[in-house]
């Protein structure tokens, strides 16, 4: 039997407007452009809210009206269910009734989309806390599953995540990690005891979310009978294909004319025409499958780019400087106790600063170009950097700093 | 294959890129075993001795040399200004004079050179070009290096350079354009079909910039910052731009010093505008530099601005980036084209400029992301592709011409 469990990465950062040297100190709103650029949050949001988010949950809420066994799962980011409370409620309720049909499992994840597990796992568990908090208060429902950022993943974080108390975690199924194994079963994560380890197919969910609408691939037109085949050969000698991917893969990378819309419609039908397939959430193949055995990750992987590892974020010089200086600023910041400077600390955090500093152009070029706002890299560092000197200031000017420093001093 | 090409200026004895352009191109194609007649207005006159140290092993590139006081790249109005330092020389009263005289001589020699192709650089050797036409028959290329509309910043543009240049590409049988922001200019201000224009990006080769001295590490053991302009003082390469924003670099770190490396018609009016801004020891006008000097000013700078007003391909980023720099360079350009990894800005945009300039200043991470990548980017960027692109071009334009190739030279 095979089991088909989607899970659906939602998620938009805070982008960075064009900070620019001559604003610090000045101002210290860094996430409120509001011009035509595709830096303009609230623009974005909308716009994709329009494009992807509305019409992609109108069918799914259709097929699970339509099917009562029907299962789908999503990870939202913090960031992202703010934007969401901020620039479009309607688009929040719709996801709120997809979730409240029970059959759509929400994951945990950092609540600013961070690669805090990398640099502070203090930093890291108060994020997932956050995360938690902010589900529970807009979906009444506590996450058992937990993704990391980008699916960025290695055995410390399994171990991590376990001794928090999540009983699975998901990750990518990359070839170099994988080897002749196969991603269509679970996992034991090395050096854990219980939790369980979900890997994701990513020959057929790229198919979805990268091939669909590629007219140069053999297999162009992807058609639901076509994808619920592959699947079938599946049947037999795997548990479970994990089809992850981005919840903007329906409208906005596979736009609507595409029939990527009318794909997912139509799927769930021809999935079902085979009797021994169905559809189950995260937390649903973990009660009901068995680890086949332990996988080892030492290296952090992820499921960026064809290197499926950290290079999307920290890959050059700039990169490494950002980040190292944003999480420079962690005691200090947070010694302030001032909830706007830690926020915007924390939105400064969002991986999505550093992807946009990537300069890996000319082998993944096409996909960092597209999803860049900035026009170059360079651009991205520059606005970041300013609005991180900005924050500094904030923190020494703050009145709890300089009390900090005369104890110091006192001591 | 023989080309018979017409220029105005060839290192050493250049005032811009043109010449080096030519130089870059000509050896290229000769590489390809393309045998180049390169007719030369002389003036000062090209050293012979430099040419045969370069070419004499192969000889494919042959020098013709015509007596004539051409400047390329100077306005008309300036070019009267240049030559009345001339003084001695009897020469035409006026700049189209010259230009006419060298379309004679031009005639003269077609008659006399046997060639298949006839290519010229740039409007003062397009009547000669024109002229080489008519009397042979044989197909005729324009390589557009800049317009009248960017040697002019686009004001006071001169009616009769223009119409030279409008002419001479309608009589021709191809436009070569430095770049696609070029190519767009003589479709929408010559009304050419862009069908006849194609785009040959400049290159530069590596081996051109080795040993480079390091002439400046005093000033830069200094401690101080360096931002780099290296140009013509003129309206097109925007030096006003620089000095604005070198004044708003400077309200905000005191420790950087602004190079200008250039002459031009516009010197007295920048170092007047510097000292206005109150930042005369901050900006520092160093005069023409060539060769080793102008190297050692790019490896001594932290940033290399070129912020033209309009700049149809634009070598010394190139430059710049080899010897050692990165670049930022306005959006205004054929040269930002072929570079990705450069700091970009609108001409006119002084704040971003000094916004982009105090950045890479400040964080070392961004000055080797952006100059190891740049660097890497420019391998791509040399005359063996432009050459390439060059001889497709002239057999598909000898071919569209009828010309079988059993017909040709060598």
């Amino acid at each position: 039997m095979a089991s088909i469990c989607f899970y659906f990465q939602v998620h938009q950062p805070f982008r960075v407007k064009d900070y620019r040297v001559f604003d610090i100190g000045r101002d210290s709103e860094y996430f409120n452009d509001a011009s035509d650029r595709s830096i303009n949050n609230k623009k974005i949001l909308n716009k994709v809210a329009n494009k992807c988010y509305l019409p992609a949950n109108a069918v799914l809420l259709e097929l699970l009206n339509k099917y009562p066994e029907f299962k789908i799962s999503f990870s939202f980011s913090g960031v992202f269910l703010e934007q969401l409370e901020m620039f479009s409620p309607e688009t929040l309720e719709s996801f709120q009734k997809l979730v409240a049909t029970g059959r759509a499992e929400v994951l945990e994840e950092t609540y600013y989309h961070s690669l805090s597990f990398l640099y502070s796992p203090e930093e890291f568990r108060r994020q997932v806390r956050m995360h938690r908090d902010k589900v529970q208060e807009l979906f009444g429902v506590t996450p058992t599953v937990f993704r990391n950022t980008e699916l960025i993943y290695n055995n410390a974080l399994a171990m991590e995540v376990e001794k928090m108390g999540y009983k699975g975690i998901i990750a990518e199924g990359a070839d170099h990690v994988l080897g002749w194994r196969s991603p269509n079963f679970l996992y034991r994560p090395k050096g854990t005891d219980h939790i369980k380890l979900l890997l994701k197919n990513y020959r057929l969910s790229d198919d979805i979310a990268f091939r669909f609408s590629s007219k140069e691939w053999a297999e162009f037109p992807l058609t639901a009978p076509k994808f619920a085949q592959w699947v079938n050969q599946v049947n037999g000698n795997g548990e479970i294909i994990n089809l992850f991917m981005d919840y903007e893969t329906f409208g906005e990378h596979q736009w609507e004319d595409t029939g990527i819309f009318n794909f997912l419609r139509h799927l769930p039908e021809e999935i079902y025409k085979h009797p021994d397939n169905d559809f189950v959430t995260p937390s649903e193949a973990i009660e009901r499958y068995e680890p086949v055995s332990e996988l080892d990750v030492h290296n952090y992987m992820s499921w960026a780019d064809v290197e499926r590892d950290l290079s999307a974020w920290l890959s050059n010089p700039m990169q490494h400087d950002a980040i190292k200086s944003i999480y420079a600023l962690e005691e200090e910041v947070l010694s302030t106790c001032d909830n706007k400077l830690i926020d915007d600390w924390r939105k400064l955090q969002t991986s999505d600063h550093f992807y946009y500093m990537c300069t890996k152009w000319f082998n993944d070029g096409d996909v960092h170009k597209y999803f860049n706002p900035y026009n170059t890299p360079y651009e991205a560092f520059i606005a970041y950097m300013n609005a991180l000197q900005d924050l500094r200031l904030r923190v020494v000017g703050h009145p709890s700093y300089a009390k900090k420093i005369k104890v110091k001093e006192i001591s | 294959m023989r080309v018979l090409m017409f220029g105005w200026e060839f290192p050493p004895h250049n005032s811009g890129g043109l010449g080096t352009a030519c130089f870059g191109l000509t050896r290229a194609l000769s590489n390809r075993n393309i045998d180049v007649l390169f007719v030369l207005p002389k003036k000062v006159g090209v050293a012979a001795s430099f040419m045969n140290i370069l070419f004499a092993d192969e000889r494919k590139v042959k020098f013709l040399e015509i007596e004539s006081s051409l400047k390329p790249y100077v306005t008309s109005e300036s070019y009267v200004r240049e030559r009345d330092k001339f003084v001695a020389e009897v020469y035409g009263n006026t700049l189209m004079q010259e230009v006419r005289r060298y379309a004679l001589r031009a005639h003269e020699l077609a008659k006399k050179e046997s060639f298949d192709i006839i290519h010229a650089h740039d409007w003062l050797s397009f009547l000669a070009g024109v002229e080489a036409k008519k009397i042979s028959g044989k197909p005729l290329i324009l390589h557009m290096h800049a317009t009248e509309f960017d040697r002019t910043g686009g004001q006071g543009v001169n009616q009769d350079v223009y119409n030279i240049e409008r002419e001479s590409m309608h009589h021709a049988d191809g436009i070569i354009a430095v770049s696609n922001f070029t190519k767009q200019k003589i479709v929408e201000y010559y009304g050419i079909p862009a069908e006849k224009i194609i785009v040959v990006h400049n290159g530069i080769e590596e081996c051109d910039y080795m040993n480079i001295p390091n002439k400046l590490s005093e000033l830069k053991a200094s401690g101080q910052k360096i931002v780099l302009f290296a140009g013509r003082i003129t309206i097109q390469k925007g030096p006003e731009y620089f000095v604005r924003a070198a004044k708003r670099v400077l309200d905000v770190n005191p420790n950087v010093l602004f190079l200008v490396a250039g002459s031009g018609d516009m010197e007295r009016q920048m170092i007047m505008e510097a000292a206005s801004l109150g930042i005369s020891d901050h900006v520092i006008f160093v005069g023409f530099l060539r060769g080793d000097d102008l190297n050692a000013a790019y490896r001594a700078a932290d940033l290399f601005v070129m912020p033209s007003v309009s700049e149809p391909f634009g070598i010394t980023p190139l430059e710049s980036i080899i010897a050692g720099t990165p670049v930022l360079i306005s959006k205004q350009s054929g040269v930002s084209e072929v570079i990705t990894h450069a700091l970009k800005t609108d001409f006119w945009d002084t704040e971003d400029m000094a916004n982009k300039i105090l950045s890479i200043v400040s964080h070392r991470s961004l000055w080797e992301t952006l100059w190891g990548n740049s660097r890497e980017e420019i391998k791509k960027v040399n005359w063996d592709a432009a050459s390439k692109k060059c001889i497709d071009y002239y057999e598909k334009i000898l071919c569209a011409c009828g010309i079988p190739t059993e017909t040709r030279y060598i």
